[in-house]
């Protein structure tokens, strides 16, 4: 009788360890054990891309529509080549939008925002989008900034 | 002599520089209850330990049944311990099991009998130790002399060929001490177990033992039987049965030891671990 | 020269004790209980001494320190007016730091010193000379069940606490420092990585796990079977665990996080 008592209180034991880790994964860490969404793959170039990370989102207006798969560096045109992840269902991204290094407020995490073109081509797995715009990097403002101001005194 | 079932050869050990034996041998007969006496710290439970090989000796061997119990194998010892039943002086009962399945452990460790089968003879062992009715108690619920009683029991569960009793009778009122020594013979007689009794209680031992010896500074002083110890004229022999205080046992305990020494955990409470570290067999 | 010669002799005897702990936990590990029945009925046995009943300690520190986490965070973070990310210094704080290394250190106290105590105490009453007397192996009878069920417990009882500890935190920010619920989740969702986060405080709960229930027997194994010996051995573990965690987290962090 007292082994069962234990066995029992063991069986919730472990069970509530488990749920503890799928509770942390799903709600603390995001992992969405659905089924992977079909995503298409589409590249870009960065001059620089000052924090971006992989698996930092990839939004139009604000809705997130994909995520980025890998950064590496590219050898020959010393740029960020940044493979990103789009939702299938968003197939109608024409292929002269451009893309952009956004901060989520001012202290927040490096994302990438796509503002829509207006060609009738759309992108496709593998495709390439080469209007980007690299990050704001505060020493680069501050330096234009200091720059122009010398520039109207003259 | 009767053919022994257990004969020790010029066995040597040390504790650090301390001598417990030096060059001692003496045999045991078999089917028979042997007391072994001595005053306190002779190393009398180091003896049991010896012979089943949890402590290892510096010099000398002791052949158990006809094999030397120290140059056996891991397995090979265990296959020999298993003949071996040991009451331990405080009972050493598994405090986390009943009485029953303190009884029932070896017997399900060891052989392929049904729960059924296990039960019938748990029920057998613990009447014959006068206990059945304490089957469901757990040891810390029983007295010093119920929980000896039960350990025997245990001891005796596998019908092992050799009994080793550490103390049997220190701290028990003299009823318990009755009771034991009863139990002690009957098991002997009827099972025609070899015993090996170990302790300092001149008139209990003399009263059950068949052949007796006693041990005093490292050496056998006497070995015989009953009537003869009782007889002997050695003057040792003499202080230690009419408990004299002054006499060739000293009363002080050897001063030039090692300081050192006296604290060390080697000491008589070593248990199993111990002997790991010494070099034994495991 | 005296000092080199002791101090050589220390090294001596410490490594000396090291090998031969090491040698215990590969006998213990090594010699699993053969029959599949009885070693589950004995590891139940621990998991519910060695887990369950460690459970409401771990449940109630690890609410409040969620708690007090948020509260301290929030009024650092409320200056720079980024109040909402205090659910990611919440969440990475604990899942990185703090569950496994405090889960460890309570484990230590509470389960740890129980261990070593009813192990010495074993010891004392002749118990384990028992199990050798009947040609049982007390490693495989009364250690291995207790260390596994050790390594098998602290992990869980770390997510337990992580879980317990968000849970806490969320309840003072959300709750009553007014946190928005919806931002407090999204800047955890979005910092915290299953694999580098959540994996590696397992990762640290296991390796501590190890350590601690090492200790624990072997120290219980080992002691002098007298009360003052077990007395000492229980200090001894909680004092080694304690140190032995510490220092395991500084070098576990620095190899898991150490590159960014």
């Amino acid at each position: 009788m007292r082994s069962k008592r234990a066995e029992l209180l063991v069986g919730c034991f472990i069970v509530l360890g488990v749920a503890a880790l799928v509770y942390l994964a799903v709600q603390v860490s995001g992992l969405a054990f659905s089924s992977k969404k079909d995503t298409y793959q589409v590249v870009a170039r960065f001059d620089d891309i000052a924090g971006l990370t992989s698996r930092a989102k990839v939004s139009i207006s604000g809705v997130t529509v994909g995520s980025v798969e890998s950064i590496t560096f590219d050898k020959d045109l010393y740029m960020a080549l940044v493979t990103m992840n789009i939702h299938s269902d968003v197939n109608n991204i024409p292929t002269d939008s451009s893309i952009a290094v956004l901060t989520s407020g001012l202290l927040g995490e490096k994302y990438l925002g796509i503002s829509i073109g207006a060609d009738d081509e759309m992108l496709k797995n593998g495709s390439e989008i080469y209007d980007t715009q690299s990050a704001l990097v505060l020493e680069t403002l501050i330096s234009q900034f200091l720059f122009k101001a010398g520039d109207s005194e003259k | 002599m009767v053919d022994a079932y257990i004969r020790v050869n010029d066995l040597s050990f040390f504790r650090g520089d301390r001598a417990i034996y030096e060059n001692v041998s003496l045999t045991i007969p078999k089917g028979k209850i042997t007391a072994v006496m001595g005053p306190s710290g002779t190393g009398k439970t180091t003896l049991l330990r010896l012979i089943a090989a949890q402590l290892v000796p510096n010099a000398g061997t002791i052949f158990v049944d006809g094999k030397n119990v120290h140059a056996l194998s891991r397995s090979e010892l265990y296959k020999v311990r298993k003949k071996m039943g040991m009451l331990f002086q405080s009972g050493a009962l598994f405090t986390d099991m009943s009485v029953a399945e303190n009884v029932a452990f070896p017997m399900e460790e060891h052989t392929k009998l049904s729960a059924k089968e296990i039960a019938a003879i748990v029920s057998d062992k613990l009447h014959s130790v006068g206990l059945r009715g304490a089957a469901k108690m757990m040891p810390a619920e029983l007295s010093g002399g119920m929980a000896r009683r039960v350990a025997l029991a245990r001891a005796i569960a596998l019908d092992p060929e050799l009994v080793m009793y550490d103390e049997p009778f220190t701290g028990q009122d003299p009823i318990s001490k009755g009771v034991l020594v009863k139990l002690i013979r009957q098991l002997n007689d009827s099972a025609n177990i070899t015993s090996v009794l170990v302790s300092h209680d001149v008139k209990e031992s003399l009263s059950i033992a068949d052949h007796v010896c006693i041990l005093a500074g490292g050496r056998v002083i006497a070995e015989g039987s009953a009537e003869e110890i009782r007889a002997s004229a050695d003057p040792q022999v003499r202080q230690f049965l009419n408990g004299e205080p002054d006499g060739p046992v000293p009363f002080h305990y050897p001063e030039d030891n090692d300081v050192d020494d006296i604290g060390d955990n080697d000491g008589p409470i070593s248990v199993a671990s111990k002997s790991n570290k010494d070099g034994a067999v495991q | 020269m005296k000092a080199i010669i002791s101090l050589g002799a220390w090294l001596f005897n410490w490594l000396e004790a090291v090998g031969r702990a090491g040698i215990f936990l590969v006998q213990s590990v090594c010699r699993l209980p053969v029959r599949f029945g009885e070693s589950v009925n004995l590891l139940v046995k621990q998991l519910y001494s060695v887990g369950v009943l460690s459970l409401v300690i771990i449940l109630v520190s690890g609410a409040f320190i969620g708690m007090v986490l948020s509260l301290q965070g929030y009024s650092i973070l409320a200056k720079f007016g980024s109040e909402e990310a205090v659910g990611q210094l919440l969440a990475l704080s604990l899942l990185r730091e703090l569950s496994p290394v405090v889960t460890a250190l309570l484990f230590a106290g509470r389960a740890g010193s129980s261990l070593t105590a009813e192990i010495g105490l074993m010891k004392a009453t002749e118990q384990l000379s028992s199990y050798e007397m009947m040609g049982v192996d007390p490693l495989r009878r009364v250690i291995a069940p207790r260390f596994i069920a050790g390594v098998i417990c602290l992990p869980l009882l770390s997510l337990i606490f992580s879980a317990s500890g968000i849970l806490g935190g969320q309840l003072v920010s959300v709750g009553w420092l007014g946190v928005y619920d919806g931002a407090f989740w999204s800047s955890m969702q979005q910092s915290v990585h299953f694999d580098t986060d959540i994996m590696n405080g397992v990762i640290k709960a296991v390796c501590f796990a190890v350590v601690v229930t090492w200790i624990a027997v072997y120290q219980g194994y080992e002691c002098v079977p007298t009360s003052e010996g077990i007395g000492k051995a229980t200090t001894r573990t909680v004092v080694l665990s304690s140190l032995a965690i510490l220092a395991l987290d500084f070098v576990l962090t620095a190899a898991m996080f150490g590159d960014f």
